[in-house]
């Protein structure tokens, strides 16, 4: 593009309540030119999703309130037009794309309707002309076989596939603008690439502005041009990727460039984390929001700080950014990480697993073939005592089965589970009842794994009482306030409900739960993934701490690639059930042999601009198969960018390319 | 589609079996017969011999097994015996009684559907404003007052306003349209007004939860109009759960019809029912029990081929 684009879009001072009282977005500017990438980042509740439905004059009806603001677009006040005006606007000339495919497009309307409909009520399109134009669409966001696929329900469709017909719907009446909402936070990541490279590429192609509200700061070092960061219902910062990225001018922005852990760097230092919690909207501090947390604080922060121009051409809402500026005020390097209770000779063995498989017959019912899902296939691997195992994988390659069946919650359809030498598959139950002990969990949703009815105190003593580790109520009250401490909850938090805590706080609670048992082996399933990037960090810096402290084992499943390469000593990657490629951490991230693993780690973007740049990311193509019918031969075949005809009659075999590292293909050479 | 309708019909007859046996065996634990009822209503004395052989006469003589075996083998050629006490046949009986009700049922629930699905609605678009009030009030009105003492008000307001009575007999649609809808009307008003309370408040909440869906959103989001948002993207939705309730709740009135039958006076199985149970008529009860199950099945089929019909997820299995 030639010369400045011109002004799309500038917001200039909104301001949304919500019930009168709670002010979702405070006082948020900003501007988007023609064609240009704005991200806005922030996280959870910081008003994302309320700003981008707001500008689209979508807000909950009779619940959310305009306060204040203008939203000038192309020339129009958006706030002053009258809802049919606003009617022939939206999706016209705004389309907005939605984070949940999977509810996002009406069940019972074919795809080609819903396609259709915005060509029929903006542009007049008829029958004829109209399908022939989504035919045109689908092709374009690269659904094959259009004319046929015109006719199915959102059901026939897999995730990636409805993300595709929702970009397809926004891009049907050539829109200036398209705001995405998290369009690819429920997908998995190879599925994100693939669906981001396609906007970015159309957003190009066809000079489209983008809003693109995300919390994944990968994302936004890929495609972004432009960034804000909203925290607490306001924008703090914003500017040109490359500035906020480098040279970020606000503490909290600095410190979630910090605290995210990440996939291109071998991890040294324990991840810094901002403390605290953000806070509650509905009383939030009269001065600078992020105070409370903010390292750098000082008493003008009672002030609220406005958005002034910062030297990086960038706008930042902190009293303190010339110093930061300058340098003259700096952030505490972040503690050495922990040292871990490793032997020197290389760790003993406490789990094996000895080709373990796990089938599921489904649709199961009168006069019906039920079908086999074969969750985990002959799955071998070993896990040393101290140590943190990663598994990686995508929705459903069957990382949950696995840890479920380490966990007794599954019976093996074949194979051994062996805890120090001893097969707990065939263990008499006297004993299997002790191995749960040494054996526990922590979940992914914090809030669905703990009693609602229970108070946090009740839910950490109740495995006390269960196993009878603790005789006496003071005993076991000693005990819980001990546990507590040590997941960092104060005393006084046992009193309340999980209702009352904050998501990382119930998974403290969760993780206290699973101390209470003593255990020697945790399965961290997910523990991580729901929790805000400055959360996270702290939970993984504490799951790190008990580590060390109490000489624990993690088996630590997880879909971010980033949080794994941080937290563990070795990774085990899998795919449709079986074990793609096992390596110690840094080997396989620095040399990663199987072809997955490459995509895989090619899809997740880093968070850096500048790294991004010089990326040309591999995108496989297609969608996961279903574990229904997995491909005969190598399993990744039909995805896999050097697949032969080979390759679809042999079923690799792990092998051992290099001392301790394993991958199960057949065109990985042995190298010495 | 006519594969899994012939199976669907070819697995009513387990169902029917079972809903055979519980009723045959539960019908005789309870005390007393039909010979009693019918010997000893006159109040004089009758002789043991005369009971025996009446007793005789009717089969109740014979082993539980031999009778229950002697029903089956009339039931799988449709034949379901005579009645104990008039001696005409069950399915006769039962014939001559079901349009009666039939009828009032179809047109109440034709009714309640006319009423509920504005009613619902319009309670959900206008949440918590006066118009959803005034509809609660209806509603729970429908819900809360018996519909005897309502079908007794509206018949004395006919009689005192209008000096319509109900007629004696059944008018047939066919001879006197206008006679059989002035007589079935009324009744049907009644009882689909009841019915029209439950479904306005079932379609009103499931409105409600249609319209928080995200592809709701998505449809508000692409321009569509509010007015063809509600009508082709979330009604429909919404009315799903509804077809299972109308289904279910015909399929209740054709044996549930009992009080509105006698308030006016209609000659249906309701009626049929009640004297068949005064009378331990245990052939008929068994007949008219068999019918009930047989229309709940096929009401049941008729909702979840609907349901196919509505909603593409539902395949035929
Ligand atoms: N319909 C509503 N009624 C009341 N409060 C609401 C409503 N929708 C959102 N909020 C509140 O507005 C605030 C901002 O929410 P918003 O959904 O914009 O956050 P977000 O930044 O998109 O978060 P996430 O990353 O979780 O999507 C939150 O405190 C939320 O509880
Ligand atoms: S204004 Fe003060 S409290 Fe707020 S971010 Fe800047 S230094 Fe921290
Ligand atoms: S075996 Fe073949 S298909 Fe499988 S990963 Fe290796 S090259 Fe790809
Ligand atoms: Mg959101």
């Amino acid at each position: 593009m030639n010369g400045p684009a011109p002004e799309l879009l500038r917001v200039e001072d909104l301001s949304v309540e919500f019930g009168g009282r709670l002010r979702a977005v405070d006082g948020v500017g900003f501007t988007v030119k023609a064609g240009e990438t704005l991200a806005v980042v922030g996280e959870s509740g910081s008003g994302k999703s309320v700003t981008a439905l707001s500008l689209m004059r979508l807000l909950p009806e009779g619940v959310g309130r305009y306060a204040s603001g203008r939203v000038s677009f192309d020339g129009k006040d958006l706030l002053d037009l009258s809802p049919g005006e606003m009617e022939k606007l939206r999706g016209q000339d705004i389309a907005m794309i939605f984070q949940e495919p999977m509810t996002s497009l009406n069940p019972i309307l074919t795809i080609g309707f819903q396609i259709m409909e915005p060509l029929r009520i903006h542009l007049g399109l008829t029958g004829a002309q109209a399908r022939a134009r989504a035919v045109e669409l689908l092709g374009l966001v690269g659904i094959s076989d259009a004319e046929r696929r015109l006719d199915q329900y959102p059901h026939q469709f897999s995730g990636g596939m409805r993300q595709r017909v929702m970009i397809a719907i926004g891009l049907a009446c050539d829109p200036k603008l398209i705001i995405a909402d998290e369009p690819t936070t429920a997908l998995d990541v190879t599925i994100q690439a693939q669906i981001l490279e396609l906007m970015k590429d159309l957003s190009r192609r066809l000079d489209i502005a983008l809003i693109l509200i995300t919390h994944n700061l990968g994302i936004v070092a890929r495609y972004a041009d432009r960034v804000a960061v909203m925290y607490a219902a306001r924008i703090v910062e914003s500017g040109t990727a490359e500035a906020v990225f480098a040279r970020p001018r606000h503490p909290y922005t600095m410190g979630l460039l910090r605290s995210v852990p990440r996939l291109d760097r071998a991890r040294q230092t324990r991840l810094a984390t901002i403390e605290g919690l953000p806070p509650d909207l509905a009383n939030a501090p009269s001065g600078c929001r992020f105070a409370p947390r903010c390292p750098f604080a000082i008493a003008s922060c009672a002030e609220p700080p406005h958005l002034s121009e910062t030297d990086t051409g960038g706008l930042s809402a902190c009293h303190r950014w010339e110093e930061i500026a300058a340098g003259t005020i700096r952030e505490v390097p972040a503690e050495p990480a922990p040292a871990r209770l490793l032997a020197a000779d290389g760790p003993k063995e406490i789990m094996r697993l000895e080709k373990l498989s796990k089938t599921f017959e489904v649709g199961r019912g009168i006069g019906r073939k039920p079908g086999i899902v074969r969750a985990v296939e002959q799955v071998s691997l070993s896990v040393g005592e101290g140590e943190t195992l990663g598994l990686v994988g995508e929705s459903g390659c069957g990382k949950s089965t696995l840890g479920r069946l380490i966990l007794g919650l599954e019976e093996p359809t074949s194979g051994t589970i062996a805890f120090e030498g001893k097969d707990i598959t065939a263990a008499p139950p006297a004993e299997r009842r002790r191995l749960r002990r040494d054996i526990q969990v922590i979940f992914q949703d914090p809030f669905s794994s703990l009693n609602p009815r229970m108070t946090v105190g009740s839910i950490v003593e109740e495995p006390l009482k269960v196993y009878g580790l603790r005789k006496g109520a003071r005993a076991r009250g000693e005990r819980v306030r001990e546990l507590l401490d040590q997941v960092g909850l104060r005393a006084d938090m046992a009193e309340r409900y999980p209702h009352q805590l904050s998501g990382g706080q119930r998974q403290r609670v969760g993780i206290a739960r699973a101390l209470a048992m003593e255990p020697r082996f945790i399965v961290c399933d997910e523990a991580v993934s729901a929790l805000d990037v400055s959360i996270q960090g702290q939970i993984i810096n504490l799951l790190e701490r008990l580590q060390a402290e109490l000489g624990l084992t993690f088996l630590f499943i997880a879909h971010d690639l980033a949080v794994v390469r941080h937290i563990s000593t070795r990774v085990a990657v899998m795919y449709l059930g079986r074990v793609m490629e096992i390596a110690d951490r840094d080997a396989i991230y620095a040399e990663p042999l199987h072809p997955y693993t490459k995509v895989l780690l090619d899809a997740a973007p880093v968070p850096d601009p500048e790294i991004e740049k010089t990326r040309a990311p591999r995108i496989v193509n297609g969608d996961l198969p279903s574990p229904l019918s997995p491909p005969p031969g190598c399993v990744f075949h039909t995805r896999c960018p050097i697949a032969t005809e080979e390759c679809r009659g042999i079923i690799p075999e792990p092998r051992e390319i290099r001392p301790g590292h394993f991958a199960a293909c057949i065109k990985v050479e042995a190298q010495p | 589609m006519t594969g899994y309708i012939a199976r669907r019909l070819l697995m009513m007859i387990p169902t029917l079996l079972g809903v055979a046996i519980l009723t045959f065996f539960m019908l005789r634990v309870v005390p007393g017969d039909v010979v009693q009822v019918k010997l000893m209503a006159d109040g004089g004395m009758v002789s043991p011999e005369a009971i025996e052989a009446e007793r005789v006469r009717l089969g109740l003589d014979h082993s539980l097994t031999v009778q229950f075996l002697d029903w089956m083998r009339g039931i799988f050629t449709l034949d379901f015996g005579n009645s104990m006490w008039t001696g005409r046949p069950v399915a006769a009986e039962i014939a001559s009684r079901f349009l009666v009700t039939f009828q009032a049922a179809l047109m109440a629930t034709i009714i309640a559907v006319f009423i509920a699905v504005p009613l619902g609605t319009v309670s959900a678009l206008y949440r918590g404003t006066v118009l959803d009030y005034v509809v609660r009030v209806i509603t729970i009105g429908g819900l809360a007052l018996p519909s005897f003492w309502i079908g007794m008000l509206v018949l004395l307001c006919l009689l005192r306003y209008a000096h319509w009575l109900p007629p004696i007999s059944y008018i047939s649609p066919t001879e006197d349209p206008w006679g059989n809808f002035t007589q079935m009307i009324w009744p049907s008003m009644v009882v689909g007004y009841r019915f029209s309370a439950v479904l306005a408040r079932l379609i009103r909440s499931s409105l409600l939860d249609v319209l928080n869906e995200d592809y709701i959103r998505t449809a508000r989001a692409k321009g569509v109009p509010a007015r063809t948002v509600i009508w082709l993207h979330a009604l429909k939705n919404a009315l799903l759960p509804a077809v299972t309730v109308v289904g279910l709740e015909f399929a209740f009135l054709i044996g549930g019809l009992v009080v509105t039958e006698q308030v006016f006076n209609l000659n249906g199985v309701g009626k049929l029912f009640i004297q068949a149970v005064e009378h331990h008529d245990f052939t008929m009860i068994q007949g008219l029990v068999m019918m009930f199950a047989v229309i709940y099945v096929l009401a049941n089929l008729i909702v979840d081929l609907i349901y196919a019909a509505i909603d593409p997820r539902i395949r035929y299995r």
